[in-house]
């Protein structure tokens, strides 16, 4: 494809813009914004990526997913900022997905050790990590709101802080689960997923797309297991404090 | 006033800052074991909050808290709240039966109760065997409490602490409770005491009041004395309250 060909599909986006217009939805200058950045963020990785691919070096490729871990990390930690110490624990969350998808995809050859295997596949880790991440994060400070009389009736009945959260713990892990297991289901009935959509557009076997996909997927699923579980379990402790009561002043309880 | 032998807990200048507010302000005295002991006042004078401080769900600023004459840093936070039980204005149960409410506090501690001993617990709090087998949220107010003041029972607290179990009943379940609090002091000779706003009760069944205003405690007296109280303030909350 080349830039001209690329720039027809602008078109794609005056719709929306004459939509708002028409409407008076004011979603204008929203629109504007999203399809600049879009452009500007995919074309600079295009380059990086490029020169990575090119050089193929270790370096790099360490380079570029401690980038994405970072990138991840900054966006995921607003959601947990009443949790103390949020972006290490996000952080050594993301490092840990990804250590583990790696180690089993390179570790047992299932793909090779390059940089266009290894880097677009940790992207499609760290990022699902990301989203969990956040999700659970909203998630458990919601149950914990909503739940808070029955975190102090177990704390008052001589619980530890470990058993008077641990249904708000299992809830938000759950919760926080669910959207990856739930669209695994429905995939491919419904709409082809991005990944093996683009590799059949690039002139791919579509049952070696297929195949890809189904790494994807399940690499997804452990992904989302770890992401959700190791930071629930890396956040809950700094939630209570020495004295094994609830900081309440971290949250809004709603009694 | 008769004088304390053993106090259950001693309060010496204890103050407590929220949000740099001050919600209690040198707060001392004495709780008298095996007495019932009201914390009355108006809302938001900090009686739950020191009520809470007794086993620790919340900790003093300064000050120094004792329990049965130990440092209550001293205790473990765990053992403490068993043996200072306590009883929360809501009331929450947990998903599931009476009985799985029931033995929650033995759950906690990797244990189980046996039915006989949840009878026997529901037999004290005025209910019978076939509520251990009901939805514990589909319980009213009153049943709530009772259930509620139970499953703190289980885990033989010596000091139960009651945060306003009354104040979301009806005038008869109100009174049924009253005398359920007055037979588990008989019965099982534990300290109690109860923050109410509910100011005929607290003289109807306690020994002793702490009245408190503003995170102040302004008077401590016997319960048949507080009418009889030459504050000028007391009066004035009274009259207020009191028809």
């Amino acid at each position: 494809m080349t830039f001209t060909t690329l720039a027809i599909t602008l078109l794609f986006v005056l719709v929306p813009l004459l939509l708002s217009k028409a409407l008076n939805l004011n979603l204008g200058k929203d629109t504007i914004i999203a399809t600049v950045r879009s452009i500007i963020q995919l074309l600079i990785v295009g380059y990086i990526l490029k020169f990575v691919f090119e050089g193929n070096q270790l370096i790099y490729i360490l380079l570029m997913i401690a980038l994405m871990i970072v990138a991840a990390t900054l966006n995921a930690r607003k959601k947990g900022e009443s949790i103390s110490g949020i972006t290490w624990k996000i952080a050594l969350t993301l490092l840990t997905v990804e250590i583990i998808t790696m180690t089993v995809l390179v570790g047992f050859q299932v793909i090779p050790p390059t940089a266009q295997y290894v880097i677009p596949l940790s992207g499609m880790a760290i990022g699902n990590a990301m989203v969990l991440s956040i999700l659970f994060l909203n998630r458990f400070k919601a149950e914990i709101e909503a739940y808070s009389d029955e975190v102090e009736l177990i704390l008052s009945l001589g619980g530890t802080p470990k058993q008077a959260i641990h249904r708000q713990l299992i809830a938000a892990i759950k919760a926080s689960m669910i959207p990856t297991i739930e669209s695994q289901k429905t995939i491919g009935l419904v709409q082809l997923p991005g990944m093996m959509s683009g590799q059949i557009i690039a002139g791919a076997d579509p049952l070696q797309a297929v195949q890809f996909q189904l790494l994807v997927l399940f690499m997804l699923l452990s992904s989302a297991a770890i992401s959700s579980v190791l930071l629930g379990f890396l956040s809950y402790p700094t939630l209570f404090n020495q004295q094994m009561q609830l900081i309440k002043e971290k949250f809004n309880p709603e009694n | 006033m008769n004088p304390i032998n053993q106090p259950a807990i001693c309060f010496e200048n204890v103050y407590f800052t929220s949000n740099k507010q001050q919600i209690l302000e040198n707060i001392s005295g004495k709780i008298a074991e095996a007495k019932i002991t009201a914390f009355v006042g108006p809302s938001g004078a900090g009686k739950s909050t020191l009520l809470k401080m007794c086993n620790r769900l919340i900790s003093q600023t300064s000050g120094k808290i004792e329990v049965f004459n130990q440092p209550i840093e001293q205790f473990n936070p765990i053992e403490l709240r068993r043996e200072v039980g306590i009883s929360l204005q809501s009331a929450p149960m947990i998903n599931g039966t009476v009985f799985d409410n029931l033995n929650l506090p033995k759950k906690l501690q990797q244990a189980t109760l046996s039915t006989r001993d949840a009878i026997t617990i529901l037999k004290d709090v005025g209910l019978d065997e076939t509520f251990l087998k009901k939805d514990a949220k589909n319980l009213s107010g009153g049943q709530k409490q009772r259930v509620s003041i139970a499953r703190t029972l289980i885990n033989k607290s010596k000091i139960l602490l009651l945060d306003e179990i009354t104040s979301a009943l009806d005038p008869t379940a109100t009174k049924e409770i009253e005398q359920l609090i007055l037979s588990l002091n008989k019965k099982y000779n534990v300290t109690i005491i109860l923050v109410t706003h509910n100011i005929e009760q607290a003289i109807a069944i306690s020994d002793e009041i702490w009245v408190l205003m503003n995170g102040s405690l302004i008077e401590i007296c016997a319960s048949n004395q507080l009418k009889n109280s030459s504050n000028p303030q007391i009066q004035q909350f009274l009259s207020g309250v009191l028809k």
